[in-house]
């Protein structure tokens, strides 16, 4: 098959190739359905998520790709009415199951939001509140902790001379890199970002960008976005989602570049969505 | 690259540590006192009806339902009913909404259609600030001010136009500066920057897109008012005129001085009256622990708070259809 | 046609007139209590009133022990009324939605709300007063305690439901329980406007006078005690302001100038509460 014009731009930005190898499995759904009261979110979801590797969810408003990074972290059980079937395995435990207790699962498996949402307290404060939820530790330990994180969150020169100034202050995208420095703070082992940077002006959106492949060494990362040029610049598995199906998976140069389904085609290219 | 990221961090720096356990505890204690809190509430309006009932229970008992319409207060004999002292309450409250509300309408568009807009913020919050005056202040206004002023300027003259007409001669006969129309005047002055402050709220949520749309057809101000902005908001300026008159009905300070305090029933709105709770405030004290009178003044409580939620459902009834949509 | 518009344009300017005059009225009636407070009020408001007690008509009597009684009436009520009032406007806004012991609850609070002071009085008689065959500083306490409840309980829950749900949400996702979330992010957010509604709440119970007439009753001479009837600003102001004597009834426009000022300074507090937050 031929390959299209819009398929060889898109190849363009794919930045790694073969990056999926030697990567096991850190989390997998198996046969993962969803339901909100009676609307069928989820549909029977079997998803592998590689360690320390970027993956990313791509597909249609509606699609579920949202909704499954939500199963992921249990956000759904703060809602009444909404409820999981199957598994979601994370070293052999299953998430979903009632069992497990969702504050705990929530410190390894840490989440950033689609506008960014700073607490109503100081940038130190902001970190620190994550950390102490978890750990007690003493104040120059915590000190310390603030700092290595605002340094992975690439946020510390912005915001070391007003560590105690209000986070409200901060611009949008300085705001989203504090939100993800709040939850690296915690030590999580798992990263889910859910459209990091539709608020955010074109400079933020490269600025976090950037900062998803440095922490792509330490964590296992799932990224919903609209974009694709994002997904093919920043992931190393792609997975398009429709009507909560996953309809195809894969490296993500080989779905940008050859996809093997014709919806999936279609949609990276641009004629639906 | 920002060199910030840079500084090594080995892998283990993310790997899992050994964390707390998370105890369920703080989280029962706290959820446990939240709710218990709601049932304080509830536990408080029960214990309210149930004491005013069981306070009002010898007089109940002694009268029969007839209670609450007969007019009868008689100290003496230690004979009473509620009758009087509802038709005072329900006429100044009346009273009061029928000057109220039309003054209120005409404010309320002086101040979304007329002032300029630099100044709708300032005038509104002075209604907020006159809203929050305490009531005897409007009472002690009505008693040393108003009172005086209609027996010179009004009552009198009032009178005089209506003695030939036959009926309206009843109404309005000759009276005293303390009177049922005084206190529905006070009141009026009383609840106007409550349903103002109502009014102008509901007529500024018309959506803009209705009102710009009616200008659009060649509609005068007053027209876009009357016919998209009013029909827009009708529901909620009742429910707003039933919280006014649930204020009007309860309001003890504001009526006390100015109502003339006589437990007798007189068609003449001139005439000196009384309402509940004028009643329960200026007799309380001559009734003592246990005896008639006291269960006949809490029998008069208990008949105010049937009145005033009759009053609130009817609001909520009117008022929550839009609150849904 | 012509005409016919003619006739509409008159309608209106008759309605702005109409408007305008109806404005005008108003104003002029609550310029005139504001003025005949200030008239009468000011030049009787002198430093005894505030350092001297109640005295019978002649003996130069002030106004200390009522406004000493009303502080701590209004202030021992806010002490029970605001934990209460935020713990149920809380239990509303975060764990009622959709409930129907939540409905319910709501419901009753606007009644109580909207529930006549003197009902509140008269529950307070006979709950404490009757029982105990004492009026005393605690009932009225209580009684403005009951009046203060639900108005911090709206305000509260309508505070909170302003907190954005992402907000909530990012605190849950860091592994915050749900009670951490509603007590260091919810409540923190919603803080100043839940300051508010208790600032609202103060200065309405510190205008009442029907609750205070058959709870804490009043009383002429200096007490703290809140075993025993109490003075209060309002109820010495009703007492003054009916009696036949021209001295006291000067005191009491002295303590209604008091009054009204303190709860308008309050309100204004508590704007400007709000305005720093928007």
């Amino acid at each position: 098959m031929a390959e299209t014009p819009e398929l060889s731009s898109l190849a363009g930005a794919v930045g790694r190739h073969d990056t999926l190898k030697g990567a096991a499995p850190f989390i997998r759904t198996r046969n993962l359905d969803f339901f909100y009261g009676d609307n069928h979110a989820l549909k029977s979801v079997n998803l592998d998520f590689p360690e320390k590797r970027v993956t990313a969810l791509i597909g249609p408003s509606g699609c579920g790709k949202s909704t499954l990074l939500r199963v992921i972290n249990r956000m759904y059980s703060l809602y009444p009415g909404q409820r999981a079937t199957g598994e979601v395995l994370m070293q052999g435990e299953n998430l979903i199951d009632a069992k497990v207790d969702p504050t705990d699962l929530r410190a390894r498996i840490g989440m950033v939001f689609q506008k960014p949402t700073p607490f109503p307290m100081t940038i130190y404060e902001n970190i620190a509140f994550g950390v102490r939820l978890h750990e007690r530790l003493g104040k120059s330990a915590m000190d310390e902790r603030v700092e290595w994180s605002l340094k992975k969150a690439a946020i510390w020169d912005e915001a070391k001379d007003r560590l105690n100034t209000s986070a409200l202050g901060l611009s949008g995208g300085q705001q989203q890199r504090l939100c993800i420095a709040r939850t690296i703070a915690v030590k999580p082992e798992v990263l889910l970002f859910d459209e990091p940077t539709s608020a955010l002006d074109p400079i933020s959106t490269a600025k976090v960008e950037e900062l998803i492949a440095e922490l792509r060494a330490d964590f296992t990362i799932v990224i919903v976005t609209h974009s694709m040029q994002q997904a093919a610049r920043c992931s190393d598995q792609t997975a398009f989602m429709y009507i909560g199906e996953v309809v195809e998976v894969g490296a993500t140069a080989d779905i940008f570049t050859r996809p093997r389904e014709q919806r999936t085609r279609e949609y990276v290219t641009g004629r639906f969505g | 690259m920002p060199d910030a990221v840079t500084i090594p961090t080995a892998t283990s720096d993310a790997a899992p540590l050994a964390r707390r356990r998370v105890s369920p505890l703080p989280e029962n204690l706290f959820s446990a006192t939240v709710i218990g809190s709601g049932l304080i509430v509830l536990l408080l309006l029960g214990a309210i009806i149930v004491m005013l009932a069981d306070g009002a229970w010898p007089a109940l008992k002694a009268f029969g339902i007839a209670f609450f319409w007969s007019p009868v207060w008689d100290s003496v004999n230690d004979k009473y009913g509620a009758g009087i002292m509802v038709y005072g309450t329900v006429l100044s409250s009346v009273l009061a909404l029928l000057i109220a509300v039309p003054l209120s309408i005409g404010v309320a568009y002086f101040l979304t259609e007329i002032l300029a807009a630099p100044f709708r913020r300032a005038v509104g919050v002075v209604i907020q600030l006159l809203a929050a005056i305490p009531s005897i202040i409007y009472g002690m206004w009505g008693f040393f001010v108003l009172a005086p002023w209609l027996a010179a300027h009004f009552i009198l003259d009032v009178a005089d136009l209506a003695a030939p007409v036959p009926g309206l001669n009843k109404i309005l006969d000759y009276g005293s500066g303390n009177s049922v129309f005084t206190a529905g005047l006070v009141l009026a002055v009383m609840i106007l920057p409550l349903i103002t402050a109502m009014f102008v709220e509901i007529l500024g949520a018309t959506p803009v897109v209705l009102k710009e749309s009616a200008y659009g057809l060649g509609c005068t101000r007053f027209e876009v008012v009357r016919s998209v902005a009013v029909p827009y908001g009708r529901r909620a300026m009742i429910g707003a005129v039933m919280l006014g008159l649930g204020r009007a009905l309860g309001e003890t300070m504001a009526v006390t001085f100015v109502v003339g305090n006589a437990t007798r029933l007189s068609p003449n709105i001139f005439a000196q009256g009384s309402t509940i709770a004028s009643t329960i405030a200026n007799e309380f004290n001559e009734a003592g622990f246990g005896s008639m009178k006291l269960a006949a003044l809490l029998g008069l409580g208990l008949t105010l708070f049937i009145i005033s939620f009759i009053v609130l459902a009817a609001s909520r009834a009117l008022v929550a259809p839009r609150a849904v949509s | 046609m012509s005409g016919r518009t003619s006739a509409r344009k008159a309608t209106n300017l008759v309605v702005a007139a109409l408007a305008t005059g109806a404005a005008l009225l108003s104003l002029a009636v609550l310029a005139s209590i504001l003025w005949t407070l200030i008239a009468r009020g000011a030049p009787a408001l002198r430093l005894s009133t505030l350092t001297t007690s109640m005295a019978p008509t002649g003996e130069h009597g002030g106004l200390a022990n009522a406004i000493v009684g009303s502080l701590i009436q209004v202030g021992i009520g806010m002490l029970i009324a605001t934990p209460i009032g935020v713990l149920a406007g809380t239990y509303l806004s975060e764990y009622a939605k959709g409930s129907k012991l939540g409905d319910v609850t709501r419901f009753v609070s606007d009644i109580l709300l909207s529930a006549p002071s003197i009902l509140i009085g008269l529950f307070v008689y006979v709950l404490l007063v009757a029982t105990t065959k004492t009026y005393s500083g605690f009932a009225g306490a209580v009684a403005l305690a009951v009046i203060a409840i639900p108005i911090i309980i709206r305000t509260t829950e309508d505070m909170l439901s302003l907190v954005p749900v992402a907000l909530r949400e990012a605190a849950a996702a860091l592994g915050a329980p749900k009670w951490k979330v509603v007590t260091q992010i919810a409540w923190r957010a919603a803080g100043s406007g839940m300051l508010t509604g208790i600032l609202l709440a103060l200065a309405r119970a510190a205008g009442e006078t029907a609750p205070l007439l058959f709870t804490s009753l009043g009383n002429l001479n200096w007490s703290t005690s809140l075993g025993k009837p109490m003075a209060s600003l309002p109820v010495a102001i009703y007492q003054f302001a009916s009696s036949p004597y021209e001295d006291l009834v000067q005191l009491a426009w002295a303590g209604a100038l008091l009054i009204t000022l303190g709860v308008l300074a309050i309100n204004i507090i508590a704007q400007l509460t709000v305005g720093r937050r928007s």
